[in-house]
């Protein structure tokens, strides 16, 4: 997995709460069997004017230009701004795939619904929780400061705004020591094997019946 | 001994290792889908691991898979990206060596009704599967919850999942369901007043006498929806229902096994006096059947109400998601629901498919005929046991005759990867578990409902009330 560490990055503000993980990437492009190349389809029924669907040449199609991420002024952006419970829905792993395959590394919140909010740890992305009224606060110094950015800093927990202000945030700390170190998550779990043999062996004596 | 809720006992049992309030906990059952499944099983190859212990495993194709004519079987199923996506689980399956219902097997059908039909789901066990849905099998007293494929891969390659315990909230449904008022009701009520968000960080235990009183493939219909709440996990304490239910299925233990699991199972409930962090109570009495109007299922109100108009939003937020949401799905504030005209209906999912919806959608639909307005009816069985015994029971002849189609299982349209699918515009009364935009088909507008209530709203051409006809 790649390593997250610090980022000072250009920061899209999608003033939506409750966005849920069929928005983020449509159930056309999960019949995919790769991890890759789903950045073009994200939020594709909010970006394009047309249909979408797999193998479609994404360059050539109508873009809807009133929605935030088609704005000249947010080309670029690695920092997402949202709303409260981002990521609801559906598990799929896709979505954060397809953020951070867009080029979004962190995403920034009031609330996130738990899957997602787990994904995104598998894959280099660091969600970030901020109380609603500092968010509300965010959203506004966006809207007034074309290349307005953020810094986020993992090791020190810290967002800092241009102006110098700085939210401190809460990461979980092994999920904190793996996305700056980018570990494997089953790699660490591989080293505890002997106590999941262990644990399995008592579990069978236990409960034979769910080892057939 | 310290009172313990079924959260713990369930988590505690399974702990392998743990550091720093972050678990390893064990995975007794993992069921796979072809949807997120790929990329797990490449992983593996890549990085040149085992599957842990494949008898955990149980896989089965269900998002892609056509629900008419299945006579080429895999080949014939015409969208190439879907044919490959099938055929790359079957293809996995087989390397591994891993249990799979094909798509012609008569067990095939949706990952959550299968899983319980077979015994693969049993009390006591952590459950997982690619799948949000997956809080489906804490029905049984099992902790069961969605992860990705990230996490599939983990289970898969060291039958564990690292996890931190989660709060836990109680919600209480006391008293009596009236007429026509189902599970799915009370779902719909519990997420209306708690919200979409309200369970975020929790694991929901559902009790009281209402729950008690529902049978197996309505706890079903209600923790599959737990994560509409938010909520990883919904569960329910092990009773006699829960037991009959799980006796003399195909993985269900034997013999001494089986006296012995009845004995454990027993254990499997909330002890006295055990805290949870939250506590929601609703009134049965209370619950009227459910319509949500917009494009999140805590956008539900009565099917005797009204479109809410924004001096009832709580907040900015919540007035501009409304706003959004009346937009999207063609309403204004203050329609009457029963006024609401809809295009098609879709019966099935992993939510209401299971051989007692299909029972109560029949038994309105029974003599009617769906509405000249109606442009398609749909009725999804949710595995081919379900259908052939809907069929066995003269179900699928009261569908047909009453103008539906009858059709193979699968998930069909509650998430149009296959070929059913909602039209731009196109309004549905549908028994599946969301309605964000696009979710039944790109500008598709969905009303969840219970099996009861679609079938009614067939034959009206819009909703009515199951209780009054």
């Amino acid at each position: 997995m790649q390593a997250f560490m610090q980022l000072n990055g250009l920061v899209a503000p999608l003033d939506r709460a409750n966005v849920d993980t069929d928005a983020i990437i449509p159930k056309q492009f999960l019949k995919s069997i790769k991890r890759a190349g789903f950045g073009p389809n994200a939020f594709d029924e909010w970006r394009y004017l047309d249909h979408g669907e797999p193998g479609m040449d994404n360059s050539k199609r109508p873009l809807n230009r009133d929605f935030v991420l088609n704005q000249a002024r947010y080309q670029g952006a690695s920092v997402l701004l949202t709303r409260e419970n981002f990521g609801c829905g559906s598990s799929r792993e896709h979505a954060p795939w397809a953020l951070e395959d867009f080029g979004f590394r962190v995403v920034i919140a009031s609330s996130f619904a738990d899957i997602f909010f787990n994904n995104c740890f598998k894959n280099g992305m660091l969600p970030i929780v901020l109380s609603a009224e500092v968010v509300e606060s965010l959203f506004q110094e966006v809207e007034v400061d074309i290349g307005y950015k953020l810094n986020v800093n993992l090791a020190a927990q810290t967002v800092t705004t241009p102006t110098g202000k700085v939210y401190p945030f809460e990461v979980d700390n092994v999920r904190k020591h793996n996305l700056l170190n980018g570990l494997d998550d089953i790699g660490l779990t591989m080293q505890q094997q002997d106590k999941i043999k262990a644990f399995e062996v008592k579990h069978k004596q236990a409960q034979p019946w769910l080892f057939v | 001994m310290v009172a313990k809720t079924l959260y713990d006992k369930l988590f505690d049992s399974h702990v392998v290792h743990e550091e720093n309030g972050t678990a390893l906990i064990y995975i007794d059952r993992h069921l796979v889908h072809e949807v997120t499944s790929p990329q797990a099983f490449e992983g593996l190859k890549l990085a040149n691991r085992k599957v842990w212990r494949v008898n955990s495993i149980l896989a089965v194709p269900d998002h892609n898979v056509p629900t008419t004519n299945r006579s080429k079987g895999v080949a014939g199923i015409a969208d190439p990206i879907s044919r490959l996506q099938v055929q790359t689980l079957d293809e996995n399956c087989a390397e591994h060596g891993v249990t799979e219902f094909k798509m012609n097997d008569m067990r095939q059908g949706i990952v959550h009704v299968i899983g319980p039909e077979q015994g693969a789901t049993l009390p006591g066990m952590t459950v997982v599967c690619g799948d949000s849905h997956t809080s489906t099998h804490g029905a049984f007293g099992a902790l069961a919850h969605g992860i990705g494929t990230s996490e599939v891969e983990h289970v898969m390659a060291t039958q564990c999942l690292v996890q931190k315990k989660s709060k836990t909230l109680q919600v209480l449904v006391e008293g009596q369901l009236g007429n026509g008022v189902t599970a799915k009701d009370i779902a719909l009520a519990i997420i209306g007043k708690i919200g979409t968000a309200g369970g975020n960080g929790y694991a929901i235990e559902f009790a009281g006498s209402a729950i008690r009183a529902l049978s197996m493939e309505g706890r079903m219909t209600l923790c599959n929806m737990a994560i509409e709440a938010g909520a990883r996990a919904g569960m329910v304490a092990v009773d006699d229902t829960t037991i009959d239910y799980v006796r003399g299925r195909p993985f269900s233990p034997k013999g001494q096994d089986w006296d012995k699991a009845v004995e454990y199972w027993k254990t499997l409930h909330s002890d006295e006096g055990a805290k949870f962090d939250t506590v929601v109570t609703l009134s049965a009495q209370d619950i009227q059947p459910q319509v949500t109007w917009g494009t999140s299922p805590e956008m539900v109100v009565g099917v005797d109400g009204k479109v809410p108009s924004l001096d009832l939003a709580k907040n900015e937020v919540q007035r501009s998601d409304w706003e959004r949401a009346y937009a999207y799905m063609g309403l204004t504030p203050n329609t009457p629901i029963d006024e609401i005209n809809i295009d098609k209906v879709f019966i099935g999912s992993c939510t209401n498919s299971r051989i007692e919806d299909l029972r109560a959608a029949a038994a309105v639909a029974k003599g009617k005929h769906i509405a000249p307005n109606i442009k398609l009816a749909l009725v999804v069985p949710g595995s081919g046991l379900v259908k052939a015994q809907a069929e066995l029971e003269g179900l699928d002849k009261i569908f047909i005759d009453a103008g539906f189609e009858w059709r193979e299982p699968g998930c069909s349209m509650c998430l149009a990867m296959n070929a059913d699918r909602l039209e731009p515009g196109e309004r549905c009364a549908s028994t599946s578990n969301r309605n964000f935009e696009g979710r039944q088909g790109q500008g598709g507008r969905t009303h969840l409902v219970s099996p009861e209530m679609a079938a009614a709203a067939a034959v009206a051409g819009h909703f009515v009330d199951v209780r009054l006809i």
